[in-house]
């Protein structure tokens, strides 16, 4: 699903060059449930970000579903984005000014879909994640967990072929950390790719592969025994 | 790009900051406001002036006489200058171009009475194509006549002010007034679109007036009309040769010397609306100008306020991205709302002015401005020119909204 090969990118800082990533060799297939680990200045997030598509290599080379993903321009970027991704925050970014529903809805609108099929099926998502009962309401009437619900809710919306979660339970106290987990495991089970960033051991450990980052190379790659978010719950 | 998505996006972002687009609607509107109200003044300028104009026949040509300020051929300066009979005569000569003409004489005084009723009033000894000289029409009876002229008839024409002050509401044709103490026939009554003043006039035959007075042939002034041509600078060159050849014809036999500025006045209508016209083009650029730079500033508010809401929603905008808007249509939804309320707040700002216009301008007559008001195209104008300046103000907000890199835009502060 994901093909990356020796992957570099640098940042420039005035005069100065900051070397992030030196170079990643590393490949997804469809169904997995990785985490990246790493502490901050690993690169993990640039690594997600060129992964998401919104910034690029400085040089390697990226394949998503067999499509190589390479000096793109703004609008054909968006479109990959829109169709084959699925992105949930730490600070879940939903729009405050828009219901939970219209929140969902979003990618589809995106995706030109019509404002009926849109609603409906923003509705069996966010029914999907437990909070059909709050399709009204804004972002600010909602919990912390409840709020990444949403976010998952619309990542899933739009059918992408991988979901990147970048340290999705950052914002949560753990019970509420692992319910969302619980959530993820659960959509993984169903079959979906997922990519999780994550400096919290335990999530990682609900993982099945930890990719161990560590000054812009990767240092370990291990399939793990997956624990069971419920288990905790 | 209209669609009834953006349209709700657009309604719950201005939903969602009412103050600071009504603000920003309240500084367009009020440019448009001003913008249309100065155009309608101009207009209203402009049809004073015209009514002025309206007194006369646009195209009058007068020429009066006055005192030389050269000597000449022996003769001393400060001579004044009397015109006759023979003077307009040659001042016609065979100039088939003329369509009317008139000479005037004037009496000094002018205590017209009826019974009882008197008044004080300009006496004139006229022609008969002296009606079409002054654009004067006919209420009652008629005007002079040829036959008045050539009989030196004891008749009178007067204007619908005295007969007014005199009459009340009788009919004054056939009745006898008294003028500088010798009665005189009424036989007709007319209108002037120069108002009270051109219509407290008394008008005898010419020579009627030369006889009364004991003036021989003297004639006081005398006018001119030639055809009517539509192009402006062809009329005034029409004109000027005819008036040339008239000062050349009548300084030569009055002895006047060729350079001497005083002798005789002539004043050509065509010359005198030039200037005016010339002016109010002026002062209508000038109007639009200053509505213009008024706008200009609404304009320059708005695009600073998509600015700051560009800037506030630099993450919403970012999130859009990361879900897969293209920049297009962030662009769009910028514009859109830009366009908007620009628009819309212009034609609220349009259609007040249009309507203080409407009820407010017709009630305003004074000399210099007559109906301030605008016509549909000047509307439509500012109409297409709210919707370029939406565009415009929102250009800048909306190219910065589209360049925002969803990665910055997102990143954890």
């Amino acid at each position: 699903m994901i093909e990356i090969k020796d992957l570099h990118k640098s940042y420039k800082i005035g005069k100065n060059s900051l070397h992030v990533l030196k170079g990643i060799n590393f490949s997804v297939k469809e169904g997995e449930l990785v985490s990246i680990m790493g502490s901050s200045g690993s690169g993990k997030s640039t690594l997600l970000n060129i992964l998401g598509i919104l910034d690029e290599a400085d040089s390697g080379t990226y394949h998503l579903d067999g499509v190589p993903i390479k000096n793109l321009n703004e609008r054909v970027a968006a479109n990959y984005r829109n169709k084959f991704l699925g992105f949930i925050f730490q600070s879940f970014n939903l729009i405050n000014y828009k219901s939970a529903l219209d929140n969902v809805a979003l990618p589809l609108y995106y995706q030109g879909l019509p404002r009926g099929e849109r609603n409906d099926r923003a509705m069996s998502y966010l029914e999907k994640v437990g909070l059909a009962d709050w399709a009204s309401h804004k972002p600010n009437e909602l919990s912390g967990g409840q709020k990444q619900r949403v976010a998952i809710a619309r990542a899933l919306g739009s059918h992408p072929k991988v979901l990147l979660a970048d340290e999705l339970t950052g914002a949560l106290d753990s019970t509420t950390s692992y319910e969302i987990m619980d959530l993820i495991q659960k959509i993984n089970d169903e079959g979906k790719t997922i990519l999780v960033v994550t400096h919290e051991e335990d999530i990682a450990q609900m993982t099945k592969r930890i990719v161990y980052l560590k000054d812009g190379l990767i240092i370990k790659d291990e399939k793990v025994e997956q624990v069971r978010a419920l288990s905790h719950v | 790009m209209f669609s009834l998505e953006r349209w709700q996006e657009i309604f719950e972002t201005i939903s969602k900051n009412k103050l600071r687009t009504f603000l920003t609607g309240v500084s367009v509107g009020s440019g448009i406001f001003i913008l249309v109200i100065l155009l309608g003044v101009s207009v209203g300028m402009q049809n004073g002036v015209e009514d002025q104009f309206q007194r006369d026949a646009a195209n009058i040509i007068n020429i009066y006489p006055g005192y030389t300020s050269l000597a000449y051929k022996g003769l001393n300066p400060k001579r004044r200058i009397q015109f006759t009979d023979e003077d307009y005569e040659l001042a016609l000569g065979d100039k088939e171009e003329v369509v009317y003409k008139s000479s005037v004489y004037q009496n000094r005084g002018g205590l017209t009475s009826y019974k009882k009723e008197f008044g004080s009033y300009r006496v004139e000894g006229v022609m008969p194509d002296f009606q079409y000289l002054e654009s004067a029409s006919i209420i009652e009876g008629r005007f002079i006549n040829q036959s008045d002229i050539d009989n030196a008839e004891k008749v009178v024409v007067i204007g619908n002010r005295v007969k007014n002050d005199l009459f009340k509401d009788k009919s004054p044709i056939g009745e006898y007034i008294i003028v500088t103490d010798l009665n005189f026939k009424v036989v007709g009554v007319f209108t002037d679109p120069g108002g009270e003043r051109e219509e407290s006039r008394v008008f005898l035959p010419v020579t009627t007036t030369q006889v009364v007075s004991g003036a021989g042939n003297k004639i006081r002034s005398m006018g001119f009309t030639l055809p009517k041509i539509d192009n402006y600078e062809e009329a005034l060159a029409e004109s000027q040769k005819f008036t040339a050849e008239i000062e050349r014809d009548l300084k030569a036999k009055l002895m006047i010397n060729p350079m001497d500025t005083s002798g005789l006045y002539i004043s050509n209508n065509i010359e005198n609306t030039k200037e005016i016209y010339q002016l109010i083009s002026a002062m209508r650029i000038f109007f639009w100008f200053v509505g213009i730079a008024t706008l200009l500033a609404g304009i320059i508010g708005v695009s600073n306020i998509m600015l700051i809401i560009v800037k506030e929603r630099t993450k919403e905008i970012g999130i859009r991205k990361a879900l897969g808007a293209r920049p297009i249509s962030i662009i769009g939804m910028i514009l859109h709302e830009s366009i908007f309320v620009t628009a819309f707040s212009g034609m609220v700002g349009l259609i007040l002015a249009l309507s203080l216009l409407e009820f407010v301008g017709p009630l305003i007559e004074t000399d210099f401005m007559v109906n301030p008001s605008v016509n549909f195209s000047i509307a439509i104008t500012t109409v297409i020119l709210l919707i370029i300046a939406g565009a415009v103000a929102g250009f800048f907000p909306s190219w910065r909204g589209a360049s925002i890199k969803p990665i910055d835009a997102l990143r954890d502060e």
